[in-house]
């Protein structure tokens, strides 16, 4: 009796019906495409894109040199050299992140005892010969100038969490 | 203004006026089904791509329309690698030799009544000769490849559209027995009355073992097998690439567009109006109406790209068939169930059953 239900099934193609009903529907049904250059998908605040060196609201920088983002970075991607300055803070000489190495776990940041060193929502940014990959002290600070509003609301955002 | 053209016309031996004729048709034929065939390629992307509930093309030009023009732009411009080893002049001919059938056999086709390239009374004989014949650029392409995939697919390719054409081949005898004429023309008349009198309805197991094998026939999924994108690369036509490779292209959707028409000939009244017998003949006698209502070309169109709909649609949903279970369908499931409908169909001829042919 089964086997007779089951030629009769077959033979009447209701399983191939069903999946085309399936497809059918589905031609109707509304689009999830997002138009990637015009519309773009919501960021995690959280989201660990390009680097950038943040500053104090009084101008002066962050980072303390206590290399603490060079020791947990396991692409080995930052370099840092620091001397002490005349008023006899430590600060960086060097400070570099190779994005070629960097592989964006967000270590650097979550080990920054000062919140210096942190990643923004950039994500859309090329470089066109190898050495412009290379980030310096004074292209991350250029970077964490022009969007510390972000990375702040950011920060902000994660407060609670943290 | 144009007199000029006319005397020299005329003054032509009869011979070169026909043959010039015939050539004028031929280009008014495949014309337009060469631009079809690139507006489908555009229509499968965004039907598919709805179906997966995506957007498709929709970057080049409006909403995409200019797509399939941008593809074979890209296409011509790019080179024809001819591999070592390969046996060149097969390798360039086996495209043509796929090609010239499947436009080939729209000579036949009647778009309208009396509307067709060569109105032979062998039609539907001349088309099942001519679409046979697709089958060795196929195996061709597959052999002079000089290639394991490219054999392998032309193999797989020839083993199904053979085991096929069996099947499709018993699915017309059934449309034949019921219209009573291997001409296209006379089997489209022998459907008219109205939508109930269309061989939809007394040939429905027929239309649809004749729809699945011209799936089969024309390597679509789910019986892409010869292309198998995810096993043998892509089958036949692997190592072709440019221009060679879009003839290929343009083969296999001028035959989708093929089996598309004979369908709608043979089972779905061809240039027949559906609204025949149901609407009054005052609304014939209308200028403009009963011209869009009454029987036409157009509806042969509509038909068509209704069938092709089907093709895309069956495409979007199905996975591909195993191997042994294709010919399992064709050989063990197709062939019985054909044979037992032209039974069928004899014994309804013979009774004389309504409303197909009770009045002849």
């Amino acid at each position: 009796m089964n086997n007779l239900v089951r030629f009769f099934q077959s033979l009447f193609l209701s399983e191939m019906r069903k999946g085309m009903a399936v497809t059918g529907r589905h031609l109707f049904a509304r689009k999830v495409t997002q138009q990637y250059p015009e519309d773009k998908t919501p960021l995690s605040n959280r989201f660990r894109g390009l680097h950038a060196l943040r500053r104090y609201p009084n101008g002066e920088e962050r980072c303390i040199a206590c290399k603490l983002c060079e020791a947990v970075c396991p692409a080995l991607a930052i370099t840092i050299e620091s001397e002490q300055r005349a008023d006899g803070t430590r600060r960086t000489t060097r400070y570099d992140i190779d994005l070629t190495k960097c592989i964006f776990c967000g270590y650097c940041e979550e080990s920054c005892p000062v919140d210096s060193i942190v990643e923004t929502h950039i994500f859309e940014y090329h470089g066109e010969e190898r050495g412009d990959l290379y980030m310096t002290k004074e292209k991350l600070l250029a970077i964490g100038d022009k969007h510390e509003a972000q990375i702040a609301a950011a920060r902000k955002q994660d407060a609670a969490y943290r | 203004m144009f007199e000029w053209v006319e005397t020299i016309f005329t003054s032509l031996p009869q011979g070169v006026q026909t043959m010039t004729f015939i050539i004028l048709k031929i280009v008014a034929i495949s014309l337009p089904l060469m631009l079809c065939v690139a507006y489908l390629t555009y229509a499968e992307r965004k039907i598919i791509g709805y179906m997966q509930v995506r957007l498709g093309p929709n970057r080049v030009g409006p909403k995409g329309w200019l797509q399939p023009i941008a593809d074979a732009v890209k296409l011509m411009f790019k080179e024809i690698i001819i591999p070592t080893g390969s046996n060149k002049y097969l390798f360039l001919m086996s495209p043509v030799l796929s090609i010239a059938p499947a436009l080939a056999a729209w000579a036949v086709i009647p778009f309208d009544d009396g509307m067709a390239l060569a109105n032979i009374n062998a039609g539907l004989l001349y088309v099942l000769a001519v679409t046979s014949v697709g089958v060795y650029g196929v195996i061709i392409a597959g052999w002079a490849s000089n290639s394991k995939y490219a054999l392998l697919g032309a193999m797989r390719s020839a083993a199904q559209i053979v085991a096929y054409e069996i099947a499709m081949g018993f699915a017309l005898v059934g449309v034949l027995m019921a219209a009573g004429s291997l001409s296209l023309g006379d089997i489209v008349r022998a459907q008219s009355g109205s939508v109930i009198h269309w061989f939809w309805l007394p040939l429905f197991p027929l239309l649809i073992v004749y729809f699945i094998s011209g799936l089969a026939e024309t390597n679509r999924a789910p019986f892409d097998v010869a292309e198998g994108e995810s096993e043998i690369v892509a089958g036949f036509h692997v190592e072709y690439s440019g221009m060679a490779f879009a003839v290929f292209f343009l083969a296999e959707y001028a035959n989708m567009i093929l089996i598309s028409a004979l369908t709608a000939i043979m089972f779905l009244g061809g240039w027949l109006s559906p609204l025949q017998g149901i609407m009054p003949e005052s609304v014939l006698a209308m200028p403009v109406l009963g011209g869009v209502l009454g029987h036409g070309i157009h509806w042969l169109l509509i038909k068509i790209m209704f069938v092709l709909f089907f093709f895309l649609w069956s495409r979007a949903t199905f996975p591909r068939y195993r191997y042994d279970q294709i010919m399992r369908l064709g050989w063990k499931v197709f062939i019985p169930i054909t044979i037992v409908w032209i039974l069928v169909i004899g014994l309804l001829v013979l009774g004389e059953v309504g409303p197909w042919w009770n009045a002849a």
